[in-house]
């Protein structure tokens, strides 16, 4: 400052108020949103945020879409779960979506997203998503946000460790959390699980261009809980690292029977090991019925094929594949630092967090340093293997995700805080409270080779007194930390939809120039298009009443059908022959006992509609359109069965 | 007219080749609703949206104050205005290659008369498509009508709407300068040494005409 400016006096005041407002700035409780941090997390009105997140809805069965920093939820993407709002597994073109070997199932438990790779880093093409309850994983289109493809998973019992991709996506994995007998053999004692339960890890194959997903191959694995995993990256990019637990197998009480053994494994899984034994003929052909269901965005149709077996390789078959690494007290969390050199576990109830050398396994391997043969599967021994070990983290370490800068973050459970720690030492560097019960957490790239960095986010399970209550069930949250000083720093907190138990984020970049505004109507290939009003029409063909019906601002064309009659099935094939930006239609109709429509510019989607009673039954837009949307309308005259009245609408081609 | 002259006639009616795939006049739209604007390009031969489903959403707008649909097939002018501008074309490169200096002066006159009657032309389909609305239409406004300004802004209920002519209108207007310069440069003059000589000798300087 220059001093002739200013009597010294006056600068010095200056400075002292500056610096009593510093302090009160620091003392605010949390500095939760005090000053600098609220600054950090504001997004001006019309500006647009510098990262997606998606975030598991857990057993809403969904995908949620945020902003970062701001933490504005802009869509709720349905995966697993029918959502009468978007008309998602009530439409005919949506239901074939929910199809598994069990008939259509409605809902699900959706834990991981997982983006699509390319060179171990994000690419924004896709994102994965597991079902854990009936075991599925979804594909999710990053250019229209919708879900294109969801695979079962045969042979499986809970998809908890799923659906991790390995460095260029050629697999997304899923392994069983549960046990189960396999294959004819289902109808046994529970108690005979020793003998007769099997894990399962499943490598999903990814079509590089489409990213179509197919069952590649089976691993039949020992009787174990798989709880998460991760591939290797770099030097480690062929294998892929699952967590176990209850590796004492119980069948009862796990929380005690499965708590008793030091130390659990991390299996490491050779994979292109395992695709030279497929290749070999080594892996057999087993039973196993499942779902593969395509949603086509051409046609905005669903189809879903029902197929039956896999190959299934047998570790014994198989040696040099898989080798177990001895991890501590049932870990949830097996992460690959972005090197590809370390592998932390998460040990739910370790003391400390151990971390693995990739090049000591391979040491180790070549040494055959094993303490023992498990299922016919090594162990290897677990000084040869390790490098170290983090001292004092807090307690319940979970799950671990890295920055760009050699430093891991994991969070804890029990102790409900993230901890801070040096891959160069093991060290903790500093440690910070959550509110309250962090599950997992998600730096922006963390799996990745090149993390993002800036922030790391708590994905909480427990809010209590965090936010205004809502009576017994409250919210899930999210909590935003910057971590570009040496300290972290709680920016802000936000509730989340379902349960979220893992998130993914990448730079907005990468995919919002290439976000879909309207499916081109021209190229709209569904087999009961309407290409302009001109083609709208009631086709009766016996009880099928087919309605082609269109909208565009601000009406449907037909909007006025009679001789429909009770005991008819009425299809609604409504065409949104809007091309422009923002401008879907909804359509419903009194007493419709599904959900309504909601149609995207260009695109067809067809309601069933059971009649049941003879009347007037108005139909209307439900998604405000356009300043005459209150009048887009119309009705359906419903005769009783067997009456004369003919059929007759007001659409153009009679 | 020398050969620079003839060049310049030459170039200034090949220039006009442009008009045949740039636009000649634009229309922006904007309003609340449109951060990402709307706009209409107009042609020699057709009208186009700026972007590919500007012309249809503008259609489907404009259908709430009962205006016409604009439909690049059945405007007349579109049809045949390509065959003019290729008459000035052929006409243009016969004059300079006829050498005739009155041919420059004619073609220039030619093309702003045809240049004014496009315009007053524009200003009546513009004229037309703002005060001929149905009488059914859903949104009626006493005394409002709804035609948009020759060039310049004007707001029409929620949308600024922007009309300035195109790069093709551009080219053509200095396509008419280089032919009218080609006309005025090919005047009649004393010799051209003779002058720079006098012009240098009031300078004080001596300047050999070389």
């Amino acid at each position: 400052m220059n001093p002739g400016l200013f009597p010294r006096s006056v600068v010095v005041a200056i400075v002292m108020v500056a610096g009593t407002l510093f302090v009160a700035c620091n003392s605010a409780k949390d500095a939760g949103a005090a000053g600098d941090a609220a600054s950090r997390v504001y997004v001006a009105p019309g500006t647009h945020d510098e990262l997606y997140a998606f975030m598991s809805g857990g057993f809403s069965g969904q995908m949620s879409v945020y902003g970062l920093p701001s933490g504005r939820l802009f869509r709720v993407i349905p995966v697993f779960s029918q959502d009468p709002e978007k008309g998602w597994g009530y439409t005919e073109e949506t239901i074939p979506m929910l199809n598994t070997s069990f008939g259509f199932v409605p809902w699900d438990d959706a834990h991981h997203p997982e983006f699509s790779m390319t060179d171990g880093v994000p690419d924004g093409r896709w994102i994965f998503i597991n079902g854990n309850n009936t075991p599925r994983i979804a594909r999710i289109d990053l250019t229209t946000f919708r879900t294109t493809e969801i695979i079962e998973i045969p042979n499986s019992a809970g998809n908890h460790s799923s659906p991790f991709t390995t460095e260029n996506s050629e697999y997304v994995v899923a392994g069983t959390r549960f046990s189960i007998p396999m294959f004819e053999n289902q109808d046994v004692p529970i108690e005979s699980y020793k003998e007769n339960f099997r894990g399962m890890l499943s490598f999903v194959s990814v079509d590089k261009e489409h990213g179509n997903m197919d069952i590649a191959f089976q691993i039949l694995m020992p009787g174990f809980d798989y709880d998460l995993a991760h591939a290797g990256k770099g030097p480690s990019a062929d294998w892929m690292f699952f967590s176990t637990y209850n590796t004492e197998q119980a069948h009862t009480m796990l929380e005690v029977e499965a708590s008793q053994n030091d130390k659990d494994f991390i299996a490491a899984i050779n994979w292109k090991k395992a695709e030279q034994y497929v290749a070999q003929g080594k892996a057999k052909k087993m039973p196993g019925r499942y779902a593969h269901n395509v949603y086509d965005e051409k046609s905005h149709t669903a189809t879903s094929t029902m197929k039956d077996g896999v190959l299934v390789l047998d570790p014994k078959d198989c040696p040099d594949m898989i080798y177990f690494l001895p991890t501590p007290k049932s870990p949830h969390g097996a992460d690959v630092d972005p090197t590809g050199e370390y592998i932390v576990g998460g040990g739910k109830l370790a003391t400390v967090i151990p971390v693995f050398s990739f090049s000591k396994m391979l040491k180790a391997i070549d040494a055959k340093k094993f303490d023992a043969t498990v299922h016919d599967i090594p162990v290897l021994s677990y000084e040869a293997v390790l490098a170290g070990e983090v001292e004092k983290p807090g307690l319940g370490p979970l799950h671990t995700e890295f920055d760009n800068d050699g430093n891991a973050y994991t969070s804890m459970f029990v102790s409900s805080e993230i901890v801070k720690w040096s891959l160069k030492d093991f060290t903790v560097l500093d440690r910070v409270p959550t509110y309250y019960s962090i599950g997992h957490l998600m730096i922006p790239g963390g799996d990745s080779k090149k993390p993002y960095g800036k922030y790391v986010i708590a994905l909480n399970k427990i809010t209590k007194d965090r936010y205004l209550p809502t009576g017994p069930e409250l919210t899930q949250s999210a909590q935003l930390y910057d971590i570009t000083g040496s300290k972290m720093k709680l920016l802000s907190d936000f509730p989340t939809i379902g349960e979220p138990h893992y998130a993914q984020a990448l730079p907005a970049e990468l995919i919002k120039e290439k976000s879909v505004r309207a499916y081109k109507i021209m190229e709209n290939t569904h087999p009961h298009v309407t290409l302009g009003e001109k083609d709208t029409r009631v086709e009766r063909s016996g009880k099928v009443v087919r309605v082609y019906i269109t909208s565009i601002r601000s009406h449907f064309k037909p909007d006025v059908i009679e001789g429909i009659k009770v005991g008819d099935e009425v299809y609604f094939h409504l065409t949104n022959l809007e091309q422009d930006w923002d401008t879907p239609h909804g359509f419903a109709i009194k007493g419709a006992r599904t959900a309504e429509l909601l149609v995207m510019p260009g695109e067809t989607q067809t309601i069933k509609w059971l009649p049941d009673r003879p009347g007037i039954f108005p139909m209307y837009c439900t998604d405000f359109c356009s300043a005459l949307h209150q009048e887009m309308q119309g009705y359906v005259r419903v005769s009783p069965a067997g009456s004369s009245v003919a059929l007759k609408h007001n659409g153009l081609k009679q | 007219m020398d050969r620079t002259s003839r060049l310049l006639l030459a170039t200034a009616a090949l220039l006009l080749v442009g008009t045949f795939v740039l636009p000649l006049w634009q229309i922006e739209l904007e309003a609340p609703q449109y951060p990402e604007g709307l706009g209409m390009n107009i042609f020699l031969h057709t009208v186009e949206g700026a972007s590919p489903n500007d012309l249809e959403s503008i259609n489907n707008l404009n259908h709430y104050i009962g205006m016409k649909r604009i439909e690049p097939d059945s405007i007349a002018e579109l049809a045949y205005m390509p065959f003019i501008m290729a008459g000035m074309i052929v006409l243009g490169l016969g004059a300079a290659a006829w050498g005739r200096r009155w041919t420059a002066l004619a073609w220039v006159l030619l093309f702003a008369v045809l240049g004014v009657a496009g315009m007053i032309d524009f200003y009546i389909w513009e004229y037309n498509y703002g005060h001929d609305l149905d009488p059914r239409a859903i949104i009626k406004i006493p005394g409002m009508s709804y035609q948009p300004p020759l060039i310049g802004s004007e707001q029409i209920l929620n949308f600024m709407a922007h009309s300035y002519p195109g790069i093709g209108a551009m080219i053509a207007a200095v396509s008419g300068m280089l032919a009218a310069w080609a006309w005025w440069r090919s005047r009649p003059r004393p010799p051209r040494a003779g002058k720079l000589q006098r012009l240098d000798n009031d300078l004080g300087r001596n300047v050999s005409p070389n």
